[in-house]
């Protein structure tokens, strides 16, 4: 499965602040990469040109060795991006969520797989619930079942360890290898210390942009 | 569409990510409609505020001018038309705002659907639930007004057809100014100007009617109007969209 996202020369500036620059990337099928660095030091903003969502920068991006521009309807159809914020909304249930998502990504809309997604987060029983009512870690994970709901082999996942319980933290960062190891790949920014796997690959911003193998 | 699903074919089982497009523009289209209905009503006043602010506005304008029927007549039509104006301006604010801060916004605009599509459903609702009911309940306000009976008809068909192009622009400006934390001075100032044509065409059918002239010129101007934002609003809103989330 051709899976490849590069780019080259990546440079960013925000409000005449240099976060990164001369940054080149080559994230593979079956890797974890993960982009380190300290707070305001670029991670969620370079996560977001990598997505398609900055049109801000420097340098080109290529998926499958093909500028990002002529294949942009290809990329967003391999990427499930979850952001800082998690795109869920209060007022509607876990399950209504979801169906929503569902719908976006052109899956056949299937009570059955969504109730499956958000027993697999742990969230059996609360399908039901205003999301509102469920607490910030549940919030979220109504947000991570859609890893599983809409199978998509690029993730990129702002902090989705946020608020997430140990056992939860665990089984996700199981979900990421079990991800890789798949022929997928996942693009990470985490504070969380994440287990050393082969499949692991840090990118650290904020101290010239290095990208060396872990 | 769920009739034109192909069944997986074993290459595709094979490779479980790599898929063709489904072509599932209506699945996502209907399900961001429920969606976004669902939620309004759910927070029902967010819907019952520009009705309030309509009811209001010209409750007072009888007790403030004077109770004089005829001259409450000839100002009726201007007042109707411009009273469920500013309604719809209030509520317009709120139309990418919610969106925006849960970061659903940013989800909608990574999905491989038609952005424009998307956004024409979400004006689509804002109409449903804000334009329509203004333009039903007008009638009733124009009694209050001793708007002449036989030019109901007209003034609520005059704001069903006039609201529909209010949303459209006004979501243009909403989609501008959906990334400002203060956006809801600039809106105004950016759509009323758009909003002028609607509203003179509008009030005057009202108004001919009222004298008995034909009504048809008015209200196909307004229809043209509608066709013309149906067919550069979307592709105005979801360029405002990108612009937005790019700040």
């Amino acid at each position: 499965m051709p899976l490849r996202l590069q780019a080259r020369e990546l440079a960013c500036e925000r409000d005449d602040r240099r976060l990164f620059e001369d940054l080149d990337l080559d994230i593979r099928a079956g890797e974890i990469v993960r982009v380190e660095g300290p707070n305001g030091s670029g991670k969620t903003t370079l996560l977001k040109i990598l997505s398609g969502q900055l049109a801000d920068y420097r340098g080109e991006l290529f998926w499958n060795g093909v500028p990002m521009r002529r294949v942009r309807g290809d990329f967003l159809a391999s990427l499930l991006y979850l952001g800082h914020a998690p795109g869920i909304k209060a007022a509607l249930t876990p399950l209504e969520n979801l169906a929503w998502y569902q719908a976006l990504a052109d899956e056949p809309g299937d009570e059955a797989a969504r109730l499956a997604a958000l027993e697999g987060v742990g969230l059996a029983g609360f399908e039901d619930l205003p999301t509102g009512q469920l607490s910030a870690g549940q919030q979220r994970r109504v947000a991570l079942a859609r890893l599983d709901l809409t199978p998509r082999p690029l993730w990129v996942l702002d902090e989705p360890f946020t608020a997430i319980d140990r056992d939860g933290v665990a089984a996700l960062e199981a979900r990421l290898v079990a991800h890789a190891r798949s022929g997928g790949c996942v693009l990470v920014t985490t504070h969380h210390e994440l287990r050393a796997t082969d499949e692991l690959r840090r990118i650290r911003l904020g101290g010239g942009g290095d990208d060396a193998r872990h | 569409m769920p009739g034109t699903e192909t069944p997986m074919t074993d290459t595709e089982a094979a490779m479980p990510f790599h898929r063709e497009p489904r072509g599932g523009l209506m699945v996502a289209l209907r399900a961001t409609l429920k969606r976004d209905l669902v939620l309004l009503l759910r927070r029902r006043s967010e819907v019952l505020n520009p009705l309030v602010f309509f009811a209001l506005v010209i409750t007072l304008f009888p007790i403030g001018i004077s109770p004089d029927p005829e001259l409450l007549a000839t100002i009726a039509p201007g007042l109707l038309w411009v009273a469920a104006l500013l309604a719809a301006l209030l509520s317009l604010d709120s139309l990418f705002r919610g969106d925006y801060d849960d970061g659903s916004l940013e989800q909608l605009l990574l999905t491989p659907q038609p952005l424009a599509a998307l956004g024409l459903a979400k004006v689509a609702v804002h109409w449903l639930l804000t334009g329509l009911p203004l333009a039903l309940m007008a009638p009733v306000l124009g009694i209050m007004l001793s708007l002449p009976a036989g030019s109901y008809g007209i003034l609520a068909l005059s704001l069903a057809l006039g609201t529909a192009s209010l949303s459209l622009i006004g979501a243009i400006g909403a989609a501008l100014t959906v990334g400002l934390s203060r956006g809801g001075v600039l809106l105004s100032l950016l759509v009323l100007p758009l909003y002028i044509p609607v509203l003179i065409f509008g009030a005057g059918a009202v108004q001919a009617a009222i004298l008995g002239d034909g009504v048809a010129a008015h209200l196909a101007i307004l229809g043209a109007l509608l066709a013309v934002t149906l067919m550069f609003a979307p592709w105005a809103i979801a360029a405002s969209l990108r612009i937005s989330i790019n700040g």
